[in-house]
């Protein structure tokens, strides 16, 4: 066998013999678009953990979704989508109105649902339909799912054009937005769900233990290429593109999960991008600006 | 850059109380900072000068009593947050952050015109910034940073202008450079109005100081309210002074 075919058969095969692979690698970049650049503002907004607390407190309403409608994408979506954002809402509020900070009342709030959401799914389901639900079906996506999957990542990139000023400005220095009447809070709102809706496109993929992997891991190790926001974002996008290729290729070839595999690529290139990305550990250590010029 | 119509517009505060975490932070202040004024807001620290100041940007409600602005809409105000509250790593370049000056003409959707780009260049070039427009926020000196958000300041061109600790951790060089653009935006009529911990500086560049514990301990010009009297009362207030009282002193004294 001659090495283009061997590189073929390792790479692009299982993606034009098999459907369900496309399907994922469809999903996996359809996230990556949505889940990058809203990785990134999460990663800048200092909330990486914010969005960690996030994707265990969907689990409930994704529980309560497939009670009534069993592995429904849409009916565990929309459950996910409203507990989602209560927790996101009331975390803010309870931190707005008492001494708690707000990664304090996150943490409360999701320990709560994550353990409300998997005893919900115990009272009903076998441990395989919790496994699927924590950790995602990736290759068991449908027509369907991916149209939802795709359809969140397009409104998520027609929403982050339309705000995406005044959502900087919120970044950036808040307290001149809302001196200038810029509304912050309606800016902040809409982030969350954006975040909520990514969360819940990824936990059919990842699971909702591990929808966020595909959304800060590509954000951190974008932050080792681009110095610019756009920058950050695109790189991000591709990081999150790369991952979803070859995760899929190690799991399709070693037969072990995808979900997990997906996430462990996009920690692998976090760690390259640290060693060796443009902003990088060992470029930093290389170059030697005191002497230039 | 100069604005259509300069000139300030003054602001009367009327009995102005604000609470902070249902905690008093300034209390029952009543004066007037006149139309192109310029006043520097001095006291302890904790003695609610930043409060104060939000109150005037309209980002804190007052609890009681009210602020009167002459009919202008707080958000036309220019304002100048603390340095601790802007986040400097953020990836963003110095002309866009000057740009954000421009928010009251642009708005969410608003792209930038050939004229609007002209006047941020102008004002990164009134700070002594020319050269820097693509430059990351975040290789910027303190004083360099510090003269952005003056550039941004410049663009929106406002006729009330409130900055909170503009010299705080600034070289002197930088910080005679923007005193001369104060000085320069007083002297076109614009209400002036900053918090300031440098007595010498108040002294020499601002006619009028509001020196505050809490409550106004004096207000007028600069050279009566900082009577040797006025500072140490200003002091012993903001040391007797209990955050967690939940009750107004005065109002008890007025029911007694």
């Amino acid at each position: 066998m001659s090495l283009p075919s061997m590189i073929y058969d390792a790479t692009l095969a299982p993606f034009v013999d098999f459907g369900f692979m496309r399907r994922a690698l469809v999903a996996c970049m359809a996230l990556g678009l949505g889940s990058g650049p809203v990785g990134v503002l999460l990663m800048l907004r200092r909330m990486s953990l914010v969005g960690d607390a996030m994707s265990h407190a969907v689990l409930p309403g994704a529980a309560v979704g497939f009670l009534v409608a069993g592995l429904s994408l849409p009916a565990m979506g929309l459950g996910g989508l409203i507990v989602g954002l209560a927790v996101a809402l009331l975390s803010g509020l309870v931190s707005r109105t008492t001494a708690v900070r707000e990664d304090a009342s996150f943490a409360s709030f999701y320990l709560t649902s994550l353990a409300a959401g998997v005893l919900i799914v115990s009272l009903k389901g076998s441990s395989v339909d919790l496994l699927h639900v924590l950790f995602g079906t990736i290759l068991a996506i449908d027509q369907n799912a991916l149209y939802l999957i795709a359809g969140i990542s397009s409104l998520t990139l027609v929403l982050l054009a339309l705000i995406y000023r005044p959502l900087v400005m919120e970044c950036f220095d808040p307290g001149f937005l809302r001196a200038v009447g810029g509304r912050g809070h309606l800016y902040h709102v809409l982030f969350l769900l954006l975040v909520v809706l990514n969360l819940v496109a990824g936990f059919q993929s990842l699971g909702t233990l591990m929808a966020v992997g595909l959304m800060m891991l590509p954000a951190v190790a974008a932050r080792f290429w681009a110095v610019s926001l756009p920058g950050m974002m695109f790189s991000a996008m591709l990081v999150a593109f790369m991952a979803g290729i070859i995760g899929l290729n190690i799991s399709f070839h070693t037969g072990v999960a995808s979900g997990p595999t997906i996430v462990l690529s996009a920690s692998g290139i976090y760690l390259l991008s640290f060693l060796f990305g443009r902003l990088g550990i060992v470029r930093q250590r290389l170059s030697r600006p005191h002497l230039a010029g | 850059m100069s604005h259509s119509d300069p000139r300030g517009a003054p602001i009367h505060l009327d009995n102005l109380t604000i609470t902070y975490q249902r905690h008093p932070a300034v209390h029952h202040v009543t004066g007037s900072f006149e139309a192109g004024s310029l006043t520097a807001i001095i006291g302890p620290n904790g003695a609610g000068k930043s409060t104060l100041i939000k109150a005037l940007t309209g980002t804190m409600a007052a609890s009681e009593g009210r602020i009167d602005r002459a009919g202008m809409s707080p958000s036309r105000y220019g304002y100048l947050p603390q340095a601790a509250e802007v986040d400097r790593s953020f990836p963003l370049s110095v002309f866009d952050t000057v740009a954000m000056g421009d928010w009251h003409r642009l708005g969410v959707f608003g792209g930038m015109k050939r004229q609007d780009v002209a006047r941020a260049l102008d004002a990164l070039d009134k700070v002594g910034l020319t050269g820097f427009e693509q430059r990351r926020i975040s290789e910027l000196s303190s004083g360099q940073f510090q003269r952005v958000l003056f550039a941004r300041l410049l663009l929106q061109d406002a006729p009330v202008i409130l900055l909170d600790e503009p010299f705080n951790a600034i070289d002197e060089r930088t910080t005679r450079d923007l005193l001369t653009l104060i000085r320069h935006w007083h002297e076109h009529g614009r209400t002036v109005i900053a918090v300031l911990h440098d007595m010498s500086q108040v002294r020499q560049c601002f006619p009028q100081t509001l020196l505050m514990a809490r409550e106004a301990i004096a207000w007028g010009p600069t050279d009566e309210v900082l009577q040797h009297h006025n500072l140490r009362r200003a002091n012993m207030m903001e040391e007797s002074w209990r955050a967690d009282a939940h009750t107004c002193a005065l109002h008890e004294e007025e029911q007694a």
